[in-house]
């Protein structure tokens, strides 16, 4: 074996540890790097901030604690800015496991602007049934959730007057961290019952998304923790993803220094062979 | 009667009582502070099930002044009181009705209400709801529904008849033969991964029916199968198609149940499992068809870190990079759905093939005269594809 | 009739769904929805058959006292153990269930998502090799967009997120859409094939 070819095979745990480094180091100290803000996160950004007061939004938090530090942060930064504009928030999830991480987002974010539940914001909690259910949300919301997650009924609560169906809903955001997510929400909710959608994902996914954004299919997209940090510099409000993009700034460096250190190897190897 | 006409007499008396002392209720014929919606109708929701009305209005002429906070709908049977149905905001000039029994006459009325007080009504004519035995927005759907099934079904009779037909090399399952041949001669198991979606998936479909190719393989090469799965139904569907993979194959002897088992529900837990079978059985050849995730980068590296040899596939597009990136071979989107044709080789198989090849060459020539009708400024063939 | 039976039920409700589709009116217009809910409680129950192999397989690994015998008794204490708390004292936040999923679950969990920041710096490390014209093209974008996508590429060069959100926006989408479209007649013709019975291998055969 060349020398050239040798050197491109770096032994794994090596990447596996510089990796881990890269990721660690910028957390613990902070850069405080500048944030660049997208077109999908604009758009997401501006689709809220144009409902005028009062106007019913839907959060559905399809999102579990795996994929917390992606969605958890834009989570906190969508509920801010609807609270901020005066928007009524219905939440609910076709995760089980979104329930309780919409509910902490709700919680902090109400504290902040003074917003109480029931009045300003809800939590439906969850329901089986997927597609099925989004597509009967369609037809009638307090069927499909008689009472909310507190086990408060829904004609008890202020918020829910005059929302019947989707069709009510001036807005529906999804968190999607995969199946069902922003897909399922884009075909039922925005194809068939014609609400505006809009959400946020993976950053892995993200780039899947890019058609339904163009077609408009989408109001706007938040990419993984970017994503976020775009929404909370939009909120001009640093919060964990503007954090977290220190890090991820490093491992993207390193991971394109290996990718460089691999082809030069490699064209050292090929050179020594010819 | 005597009865009656005394509650008449009091109904006459007491009706106009309201309006003196100024309590108009929903009505509003009190303050009328605001100039009325110009004009309201309502109509059956087309192309629906039945059981909705959709009511439009012109907006109240305040609205510009911003003198409008919400509008306020109503709704009385024919001969009924009017009562209140629901509120929009202003700005906003529709409001469908998903609560009408089919048949039942209805009117409707909006409301302007703003600070300084309301509207009168404004009604509509009288409408009843019904169910539409076709919905016209999928006229297209249908049409194009036609033209592929037609032709699909065109050249699966055309293959039926002998027809030869080219099918195009797929290196990812050309290498089928070779990975399962690679597992038996180092005397290694061949793992077979169905992804992590329910029986509903088509893509875990898609996965069946290649595990009932390789499986006739192994059965015919007497090497081990292992199917760890993530769904209860997909196991048992996996044990059945492995078991009659090894009938057909002469050998039911050799199934073993046991080696097609259930792990966990949950994603990540699935993929520890199969990291850990990986990692201690240590199969020489890894198929991953199906429905991926998150899951599938780790679930390949570790397959790479063996030394197997992997193929993979599957139609959830993000996930693509990482099988290309980790694994030998990659069937891409529709070459998964190809795998069982092409396997098989059977001509009614590969004959939908063409077919599709034949939707292919549809959309492609539509997609080409819509981008140049678009720059022209022609709209209609945009129009012609969208679906309600 | 073991073949035929399932052969004709896929073609009734294979023709029913897609006459859904196109029809409202009731009853046909109500059966997809009708047909998921009945998919929802049968995927529901079949966990049954799940859990009823988990518990046969490291069973009959503990009575044989096969080699890793200890982590099927640890499987079947934390199968145990979850169920008991659960239906015991219910699964809402300050239950002993809702301890052990935070504390245990989300963590556990966590770290085999996060195992993917590792893999992802191997596999690129290995794969994103300028070996021809194609794979150097990758190569270029892929370098493109991950310093376009983070902070620190603007601080390096103001144009490298331009260019990322162009590579995103375009050659992306226009890649990913014809993708789209072949994996969509694939569908087509897949579904066809089986509910037509013209595909059985699903079935266990030719």
């Amino acid at each position: 074996m060349g020398m050239g070819k040798k050197l491109s095979q770096i032994d794994r745990r090596i990447i596996f540890l510089v990796i881990g480094l890269a990721v660690a180091l910028p957390l613990l100290f902070p850069i405080g790097l500048q944030i660049r803000v997208s077109e999908p996160a604009q758009r997401m950004y501006k689709a809220i901030d144009q409902l005028p007061p009062g106007s019913k939004v839907l959060i559905s938090f399809d999102y579990d604690p795996t994929t917390m530090p992606e969605l958890y942060p834009m989570n906190i930064a969508l509920v801010r800015h609807c609270f901020a504009k005066d928007l009524k928030v219905i939440g609910m999830a076709l995760w089980p496991t979104g329930v309780p991480l919409g509910e902490e987002a709700f919680e902090i974010a109400a504290k902040d602007y003074g917003k109480s539940y029931g009045q300003d914001y809800v939590n439906l909690g969850y329901k089986a049934g997927d597609i099925v259910l989004i597509s009967n949300l369609g037809k009638s919301i307090p069927q499909q959730f008689p009472i909310d997650f507190r086990g408060t009924p829904l004609e008890e609560l202020p918020i829910m007057k005059g929302v019947r169906s989707l069709k009510n809903i001036d807005l529906v955001i999804d968190l999607s961290a995969g199946f069902p997510g922003i897909v399922e929400w884009t075909m039922i909710a925005g194809g068939r019952h014609h609400v505006k959608v809009g959400g946020g994902c993976t950053a892995v996914s993200a780039p899947s998304y890019y058609p339904y954004l163009q077609s408009k299919q989408i109001v706007g997209l938040l990419g993984g923790m970017k994503g976020a940090a775009e929404y909370e510099t939009l909120m001009n409000a640093r919060g964990a993803a503007a954090g977290g993009m220190d890090a991820q700034s490093i491992a993207h460096l390193v991971i394109i220094l290996f990718i460089f250190i691999g082809n030069l190897f490699m064209f050292l190897g090929n050179k020594g062979k010819a | 009667m005597n009865r009656l006409r005394k509650s008449e007499i009091l109904l006459a008396v007491l009706f106009p009582l309201p309006l003196f002392l100024g309590i108009g209720g929903a009505y509003g014929q009190d303050s009328l502070a605001l100039a009325p919606v110009a004009k309201v109708t309502a109509v059956d929701t087309p192309n629906d099930g039945g059981g909705s009305i959709t009511v439009d209005w012109e907006v109240s002429p305040d609205e510009a002044a911003g003198k409008v906070t919400t509008y306020h709908i109503f709704r009385a049977s024919e001969g009924g009181e009017f009562q209140l149905l629901g509120e929009v905001s202003s700005g906003v000039t529709k409001y469908v009705d998903e609560g009408t029994r089919d048949g039942t006459k209805y009117i409707y009325a909006v409301q302007a209400i703003g600070k300084e007080g309301k509207s009168a009504l404004t009604k509509s004519s009288p409408v009843w709801s019904r169910g539409q035995w076709f919905n016209t927005q999928r006229t297209n759907m249908l049409l194009v529904l036609l033209v592929i099934s037609a032709a699909i079904l065109l050249y699966i009779r055309k293959a039926r008849a002998g027809g030869k037909l080219f099918i195009r090399k797929i290196a990812g399952l050309d290498a089928v033969d070779e990975a399962v041949g690679r597992a038996t001669e180092m005397g290694k198991p061949v793992l077979f991964i169905p992804g992590i979606m329910d029986m509903d998936d088509i893509q875990t479909i898609a996965g069946m029916t290649i595990l009932g190719r390789v499986a006739r393989k192994t059965a015919d090469y007497e090497t081990t199968l292992r199917v760890p799965v993530c769904r209860s139904v997909v196991m048992s569907v996996a044990q059945e198609v492995v078991k009659e993979a090894y009938l057909d194959a002469g050998r039911p002897d050799a199934y073993d149940a046991n080696k097609i088992n259930y792990l966990t529900d949950d994603q990540f837990g699935y993929a520890a499992g199969v990291d850990g079978i990986m990692l201690r059985e240590k199969p020489a050849a890894i198929f991953l068809m199906g429905h991926f995730f998150a899951e599938s980068l780790i679930l390949a590296e570790t397959g790479f870190s063996i030394g197997a040899i992997q193929i993979a596939g599957t139609a959830e597009i993000s996930q693509l990079p990482f099988f290309i990136t980790a694994c030998d071979y990659t069937l891409i989107g529709e070459e998964l759905f190809a795998a069982s044709a092409y396997l098989s080789g059977e001509p009614r198989l590969l004959g939908s093939l063409k077919g599709q090849d034949v939707g292919k060459a549809i959309f492609m020539a539509i997609i080409i005269l819509g981008v140049i009708l678009e720059n022209l400024g022609y709209h209609f063939l945009t129009a012609l594809m969208t679906t309600g | 009739m073991r073949r035929q039976i399932p052969l004709a039920i896929t073609l009734v409700v294979g023709l029913v769904m897609v006459v859904q589709y196109f029809v409202p009116h009731k009853p046909v217009g109500n059966l997809y929805d009708l047909f998921n809910t009945w998919a929802i409680v049968i995927f529901a129950f079949a966990i049954v058959l799940g859990v009823g192999n988990l518990i046969k397989i490291h069973g009959d690994r503990i009575y044989r006292l096969e080699r890793g015998w200890g982590y099927s008794v640890l499987l079947l204490l934390g199968l145990t153990v979850m169920i008991i708390t659960g239906i015991g004292w219910g699964i809402e936040p300050g239950t002993s269930f809702f301890y052990l999923y935070w504390h245990l679950y989300v963590p556990m969990s966590s770290t085999m998502f996060a195992l993917l920041a590792f893999f992802i710096a191997s596999a690129s490390y290995r794969a994103f090799r300028a070996r021809n014209f194609e794979a150097f093209l990758l190569l270029i974008s892929a370098v493109l967009v991950m310093l376009g996508r983070v902070p620190m590429g603007k601080a390096l060069w103001g144009q490298f997120p331009v260019i990322a959100d162009w590579i995103m926006k375009v050659p992306n989408t226009a890649g990913q859409r014809a993708i789209m479209i072949g994996i969509a007649l694939g569908v087509v013709s897949t579904s066809l094939r089986i509910i037509l019975g013209i595909e059985r291998a699903h079935l266990g055969g030719e």
